[in-house]
């Protein structure tokens, strides 16, 4: 079996338009401009970005946005402090699932 | 001196690359060429390789050992040279400029021709042993000072620069805030040059000219009128680096890859002439470093500086000059685009 993951398909992520061409395309220029400067700079949409590509556990995101947050003027005591926020709402999204538990526990037990 | 100190090891490096295209070729095809002068509005000095700094990716290779340095004899003749000119501005890098001897006397006299004085400072040097009057100095002359600092925070600043170069760098910024640089009112021009910490491009200087300012407003209260984003040049260190790190194919892959035909026509070698330490000619600071001196029909030597005939010069190009061409370009005055 193939590796399931390797880093030179991400330069091959336009094939993906092989099939569906029309969808590609709307998908690829939609993206370009979301990361455009708008209400929040470039720089900060980058960082966005490598948060949820952590969030996500994409390696291919990761890749692209470790080097895209750099060449965006973000420095690696920022970068790691976006880690960080997700890593946060992970943890916390699970904890406060807790409370879940405690209902549950709650409702069935004495 | 690093291992590639020689011009003619850096410049065969360069040539054994497997690039895709020949900068002539993608000037061609931009309607540049061959590339030639639209003006010569901007004499650029460089003053001397001593440094107080040792940055990593620094094109000069400077620092506190190296001993070129102008004289004021040679100085003298740039001045000539200016005074029979119309070129409106000197602009004097390193270096370390300051570190010159000499330095005062040439802005002074530049002044009184009535020319616009750039000053490439790397800021430390103001912390430095007799230079605590520096603020004052340039203030009094009205020199423009254009500044170098990878990053508004400490990380980047130091692995690039030198561990503590940070902390002196924001000191040396409040004094010249001090002194009014910065304010927006006072006319006195503070420019900050960032350049990437690695293998690849710099940021867009619109965009982040404003983070810029935000943060380094909100974390020292230090103000600056521009920020300028340059390429790092694949010569000197940091083709020492790219070449260590294993990145030099990448890099210069990426640097043909990003040619945007849109700058050639702003590149900084179409409108200035560089001087060495010794008063040769060159196109920009980089041939300097790389010694390729200006095209063998023009004058060679700030002694026989001729405004007409060196505008009349080819360009003399090489693989390097891909840096200046590449995303949004890169010149002296930031990116091109």
């Amino acid at each position: 079996m193939a590796d399931y993951y390797n880093s030179h398909d991400l330069a091959r992520f336009p094939e993906i338009g092989g099939n569906a061409p029309e969808l590609a395309k709307k998908f690829f220029e939609w993206y370009g401009a979301v990361f455009a400067d708008g209400a929040l700079s470039a720089r900060e949409k980058s960082l966005i970005a490598l948060a949820v590509a952590h969030a996500v556990q994409c390696p291919y995101c990761i890749e692209a946005y470790s080097k895209d947050a750099l060449e965006k003027g973000s420095d690696l005591d920022q970068m790691t402090e976006a880690v960080h926020v997700a890593a946060a709402i992970r943890g916390g999204a699970s904890l406060v699932h807790g409370i879940q538990m405690r209902n549950q526990v709650t409702a069935v037990g004495m | 001196m690093i291992p590639l100190a020689a011009s003619t090891e850096q410049r065969a490096r360069l040539a054994a690359l497997p690039l895709r295209r020949e900068f002539h070729e993608a000037a061609a095809a931009a309607g540049y060429w061959p590339l030639t002068p639209a003006s010569i509005g901007t004499l650029q000095i460089n003053v001397g390789k001593l440094c107080n700094q040792t940055c990593r990716h620094c094109h000069v290779d400077a620092g506190p050992d190296r001993r070129e340095i102008m004289t004021r004899e040679t100085m003298t003749l740039c001045l000539d040279a200016l005074a029979r000119s119309n070129i409106a501005t000197l602009d004097i890098t390193g270096g370390a400029p300051e570190l010159n001897p000499n330095f005062r006397w040439l802005v002074e006299r530049a002044t009184v021709l009535g020319r616009h004085v750039i000053d490439r400072c790397n800021l430390t040097v103001l912390m430095t042993a007799g230079q605590a009057d520096l603020p004052e100095f340039f203030a009094q002359h009205r020199v423009e000072v254009v500044a170098s600092l990878p990053h508004y925070r400490a990380t980047s600043t130091d692995a690039q620069r030198g561990v503590g170069v940070y902390d002196k760098s924001i000191a040396a910024l409040k004094r010249l805030n001090d002194v009014g640089y910065g304010d927006g009112r006072s006319g006195l021009r503070l420019v900050l040059v960032t350049n990437p910490v690695g293998t690849f491009l710099p940021p867009a200087q619109a965009s982040l000219e404003a983070d810029w300012k935000r943060e380094l407003l909100r974390l020292h209260g230090v103000r600056f009128d521009t920020l300028y984003c340059i390429t790092n040049m694949p010569i000197s260190r940091y083709l020492e680096w790219l070449a260590d790190s294993g990145n030099l194919d990448a890099y210069m892959r990426r640097l043909v890859d990003s040619f945007n035909p849109a700058t050639v026509a702003g590149v900084m070698c179409r409108s200035m002439i560089s001087v060495g330490w010794d008063g040769r000619l060159y196109d920009c600071d980089f041939n300097q470093m790389l010694e390729l001196g200006v095209e063998r029909s023009a004058p060679q030597h700030i002694r026989d500086f001729d405004a007409a005939a060196l505008v009349r010069r080819r360009i003399v190009i090489g693989r390097h000059c891909f840096g200046c061409t590449a995303g949004a370009g890169s010149s002296c005055g930031g990116s091109i685009e």
